[in-house]
Parts: C-alpha cells; sequence; structure tokens
C-alpha cells in the first residue's frame, strides 16, 4: 500500500466506487428509456389494440374454458405417453440386448431430428392413407400419439441420463439383498432416477403445452380448439391482438404454477438428502 | 401369511461349511486379481480377512455373492454352486446379507422401508408382516425410534447400523461385511463394532473385511491375510495377529498397528510398500496419527 505505484492507484476510483457508478449509469438509462417509450407511446391506441374491453369480455366468455381445457388435455395426453414411452427407450438404450439398443439409438435421433408439425400431419392423414383405421379417442388421440412420440424421443435421452445417476452402489445393494434386476429396477433405480430428472422433464411437460398450439394443423373442429388457435380465429375476425393475449395469458396460468411446483418440490427433496 | 421358515440346509448340517470355495480366480482384463484362492467357512463362524489397499479382499466378497463374476474355481453356499448359470443367485443372495463400506441405503425410502422393500419382493411378505421384522432388527441396531427418517438425515454410523438392519432382515445365514467401519469419523466405529460384536456372539456366520485390527483379534474365530490377490496365512487370530509367521503379514501389521512405524527392510519388497504407503494415506485421512505422512516426505 506505500509502494509508489499504489500510491498512484489512489487516484483512480476504487473498485467499489466504480461498481457504484455503473450502477448508477445503468439506473439513468432506464429512466430515460421509460420516460421515452410512455411519452412515444400512444397508451390509448395500444389499449385498443391489445386489452379492449369488450373483446376481452367476448374471449372470456365463447369458448376460452373449452380452449384451455382441450390445451391441457393435449398437452397432458402427449406428456403421460410420451413419459411412458421414454422410460421404455430409456431402459432399451441401457439394455444389454444390441438390438434393443440400436432400435431406441434410431428412434430417438428420427423423431428428434423432424419438426413436430410434420409428425402432426402424418398422424392426421393416417386414416386416410388406410382406410380402416382409426386412432382411438379421435382428435385427441391423435395428438396425444403425434406429440407423445415426438416428446418421448427427448424425454428418452433424458431419463438415461437420470438412470445412469444413480450410483452403482444402490444396485448392488438391491441385487446382494436378492432382489431381481426388473425389481431392483423399479423400485430402486428408477424412483431415484425420476427425482434426478424431475426439473428438465418440466422443461419438457412446459414444451408439450406449448407444441400443443400445433394442434390446428391437423384441422379442429371449434370443440377441440387449443387455447391458439382460438385465439388467433377470434383476433383474425375482429382485427384485434386481445384475443391473442388472453390466450397468451391463459399460458402462463398454465405454466408458471408448473414452474412453482417443481422448485417447492426441488427444495424439498433438496432438504432430503 | 405363513412364516416362512429359512430354507432347509440339506447339504450342510451344522459346523459344516457354509462357504467353501475352492481355486476361486478372478481377473479384470488380463491383470489377475484373485489367484486360486481356497477357503471355507463353516456354520457360526467369523473370519476376519485383512490385507493391504487392492489385495482383493472386496473381490473376494463380492465373489462370493456373485457382484462379481468369477474367473474360474467354485464357489459353494449352503452347497449350491453361484457360479452354476443354472443356480437362482437371487434366492442365494437372500440367504446372505452384504454391507457396503459406503453404505448404500436406499436414499429415496425412510429407514424403514429400506428395510422392508426386499423382504416384501423376495420373501412376498406383505407390508405389516415386513415393518414387524424390520422393526425388530432396527430394535437390535439401536434405531428404532429412526424407522422414519430418511437416510440422509442419519449420521454415517447409524446409516451403517441401519445397512446391518436392512441385510438382518432378510433373516440370512451368513453376512459379508467390506470394511463397514472405514467411511466413519473415528468416534462412530464403536456403535456398529459393537452390533457386529453382538451379531457374532448370537453365532451369525460372518467374514468381515476390516482394518479393525482389536476387533478382529477379539471376534474372530479365524483370520485372513491376503496379499496380492492370495490368502498368504490364516488362522486363529492370536497366531496371524500376535505372532504373524510370514514376512508381509508382519510388515502389513507393523503398518496397521502403528503407522509411525519406519519398516528397516522397506526396500525389499517395494510392492509391499507401495501399498502400505497407500494404506498410511487411508489412515491419516481417517483422522489417525499423521506423523506417517510427515515421515513419508522426508524419506522420499
Ligand atoms: N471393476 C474393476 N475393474 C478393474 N479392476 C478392478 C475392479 N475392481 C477391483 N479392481 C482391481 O482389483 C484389485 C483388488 O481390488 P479390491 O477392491 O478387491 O482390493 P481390496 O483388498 O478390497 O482393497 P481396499 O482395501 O482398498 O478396499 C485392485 O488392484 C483393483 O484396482
Ligand atoms: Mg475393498
Amino acid at each position: 500500500m506505500t509502494s509508489p505505484a499504489a500510491a498512484g492507484r489512489v487516484r483512480r476510483l476504487s473498485p467499489r466506487k466504480r461498481a457504484q457508478r455503473v450502477r448508477w449509469v445503468q439506473y439513468a438509462v432506464l429512466v430515460v428509456a421509460v420516460v421515452v417509450l410512455v411519452s412515444v407511446a400512444d397508451l390509448p391506441q395500444i389499449q385498443k389494440v391489445f386489452f379492449r374491453g369488450d373483446l376481452i369480455v367476448d374471449t372470456l366468455t365463447q369458448g376460452l374454458g373449452r380452449a384451455l381445457f382441450n390445451t391441457v388435455a393435449y398437452a397432458l395426453g402427449a406428456f403421460v405417453l410420451g413419459l411412458v414411452l421414454g422410460t421404455i427407450l430409456a431402459l432399451m438404450r441401457l439394455s444389454s440386448v444390441g438390438p434393443y439398443r440400436w432400435i431406441a439409438t434410431v428412434y430417438i435421433e428420427f423423431f428428434r431430428g423432424l419438426p413436430a408439425i410434420i409428425v402432426l400431419l402424418a398422424f392426421g392423414l393416417l386414416p386416410l392413407a388406410f382406410p380402416g383405421l382409426e386412432i382411438p379417442f379421435g382428435i385427441y388421440g391423435t395428438v396425444w400419439s403425434a406429440l407423445g412420440i415426438v416428446a418421448a424421443a427427448y424425454m428418452a435421452e433424458t431419463i438415461r441420463a437420470g438412470i445412469q445417476a444413480v450410483p452403482k452402489g444402490q444396485v448392488e445393494a438391491a441385487r446382494s439383498l436378492g432382489m431381481p434386476a426388473g425389481a431392483a429396477t423399479r423400485k430402486i433405480v428408477l424412483p431415484q432416477a425420476f427425482r434426478i430428472v424431475t426439473p428438465p422433464l418440466t422443461n419438457e411437460l412446459i414444451l408439450v403445452v406449448k407444441d400443443s398450439s400445433l394442434a390446428y394443423i391437423i384441422g379442429l373442429s371449434s370443440t377441440s380448439f387449443d387455447l391458439t388457435k382460438y385465439g388467433r380465429d377470434l383476433a383474425n375476425t375482429n382485427a384485434n391482438l386481445t384475443p391473442l393475449v388472453i390466450a397468451g395469458l391463459c399460458y402462463l396460468l398454465i405454466t408458471l404454477p408448473l414452474t412453482f411446483a417443481v422448485r417447492r418440490m426441488e427444495a424439498k427433496t433438496a432438504r432430503a438428502r | 401369511m405363513t412364516t416362512h421358515p429359512s430354507p432347509t440346509r440339506t447339504s450342510s448340517p451344522p459346523g459344516d461349511a457354509v462357504v467353501e470355495i475352492t481355486d476361486l480366480r478372478k481377473s479384470f482384463g488380463s491383470v489377475e486379481v484373485l489367484t486360486n484362492i481356497t477357503t471355507a467357512i463353516s456354520q457360526g463362524e467369523v473370519v476376519c480377512v485383512i490385507g493391504p489397499s487392492g489385495s482383493g479382499k472386496s473381490t473376494l466378497l463380492r465373489c462370493i455373492n456373485l457382484l462379481e463374476q468369477p474367473t474360474g474355481g467354485t464357489v459353494l453356499v449352503d452347497g449350491i454352486d453361484v457360479t452354476d448359470p443354472d443356480c437362482d443367485i437371487d434366492r442365494v443372495r437372500s440367504r446372505m446379507g452384504m454391507v457396503f463400506q459406503q453404505f448404500n441405503l436406499f436414499s429415496h425410502l425412510t429407514v424403514l422401508d429400506n428395510c422392508t422393500v426386499a423382504q416384501q419382493v423376495v420373501h412376498r411378505r406383505d407390508k405389516s408382516q415386513a415393518e414387524q421384522v424390520a422393526r425388530s432388527n432396527l430394535e437390535k441396531v439401536g434405531l428404532a425410534d429412526r424407522a422414519d427418517a430418511f437416510p440422509a438425515q442419519l449420521s454415517g454410523g447409524q446409516q451403517q447400523r441401519v445397512a446391518i438392519a436392512r441385510a438382518l432382515s432378510m433373516e440370512p445365514d451368513l453376512m459379508l461385511f467390506d470394511e463397514p467401519t472405514s467411511a466413519l469419523d473415528p468416534e462412530l466405529v464403536g456403535d456398529v463394532l459393537a452390533v457386529m460384536r453382538r451379531l457374532a456372539s448370537e453365532g451369525m456366520t460372518m467374514i468381515v473385511v476390516t482394518h479393525e485390527m482389536a476387533f478382529a483379534r477379539e471376534v474372530a474365530d479365524r483370520v485372513i491375510f491376503m496379499d496380492g490377490g492370495v490368502i498368504v496365512e490364516e488362522g486363529h487370530p492370536d497366531r496371524v495377529i500376535g505372532d504373524p509367521q510370514h514376512h508381509r503379514t508382519r510388515t502389513f501389521l507393523k503398518r496397521v498397528l502403528d503407522p509411525t512405524h519406519v519398516d528397516p527392510d522397506a526396500d525389499v519388497e517395494p510392492g509391499d510398500d507401495r501399498r502400505a504407503q497407500i494404506k498410511e494415506a487411508e489412515l491419516s485421512a481417517r483422522g489417525e496419527p499423521r506423523v506417517s505422512s510427515d515421515m513419508r516426505d522426508q524419506r522420499f
């Protein structure tokens, strides 16, 4: 501190002072930006385009509940199917039987590489291509299969990583107690693996919720509209964005509680660990 | 539900061999880790296996319950050859408990469920029956009051005692212990050893890999000293530990019993010395006197 070099530095700002000034500048920029935006923006016009009162009422009453239900139903069904299929694929990937591993790998790479919309279109056209073929649960079954099959490819890799993250000693302990391999997997490995992959799987669920907006591509009747299709149709007929804003808020209504619930769950398991 | 009688041992009446190992060999790749191990453990016997790190003690235990597949030789457990591909290994395993150095408790299950899950799967006991067995074994290891805790909420010593209770809940004829106290803080070792001592006094057949020489001397009916994948010498603890016949045994024991000891013949068997050094490092990591590592610095 007494060396000449240090003395020279005294005149310059200390790191803490510098950081403080930088922060002041950031606040100043923010305030200026807000002031400019507010003064430039035509607030009544914005309100009329994004939040028109009568359209809000229309959107809420004309069938929003049904659309919200459909979106949740599409997403949940696809997720459950993806989870089951993804788990099977993950176990196949880790199988000691070569062909199982190859089949799983081909499946995963194939469906991860395709746009979900193509798979949806294909499933929509299947009954046309194979007369007599009928996918159970109608439009719901079609969306579930298509989105579930795609989601499974992503989830399989996540679940496989989770299984591999379970310490080897857990299986050895289970086997040393006489538990057969299958029971050890079901009772010991998978429960721990799913705990590990809950956060990434939640991400996947959120993605599936959003992907369900692709359902319109197979041609939905108004009772099977999902949120996006519902909002878009109303927005188009009224040349106004309010219905879309409402639809968007509904998505957040689904995904935010999910994120919140998982965060709580994570905190709880972290305490148990 | 009927009670489950332990499987009748037609091939091994009391006093006869529970485990019979003949010419056991095990290689990992081209490295032979066990070389022609032959020994037998009889009903009610407590055998302690000692030896330097890497001598194959764990591998020997793991070959007995087939966590490792032996490369050659036979291992008979209750007269059943576990190396025979036709043998029902799950059934044989359910008759021998194994306790690991790292406890390996099922981290997603409570203490009670840790002790019931295998009973329900393997012995097909219903839940209440399994819980009854589990609770009596938890009582035995002094942890009846922690039945609803999760493993992470327990100390290492408590976790290891739960692991013992979990193994005992299968009502095994034989218990395998692989360095059960090596991962424990020194002040927690005693509780675990006390449980094992009691188990031995109740007549349980036990094979214990351990570095606790005092325990081996007190509890073991026989001590096996292994080095380099072979049994160098075996016999009554007073002989093997108290008056070892073999040079390698003496070197090893000096290291373990007195970590500050400098072996004058160290250069004669550098391999031995190398392993002993590792052991020293382990000991000092466990909070044993650290003088030894200082001395190593001076010597090399
Ligand atoms: N899965 C494995 N693959 C390759 N080598 C292994 C494997 N397991 C053990 N070994 C080797 O076999 C030898 C004996 O190992 P083992 O674990 O049986 O020794 P140990 O006597 O139990 O030693 P420690 O006191 O350190 O536990 C060591 O050289 C080890 O590196
Ligand atoms: Mg070992």
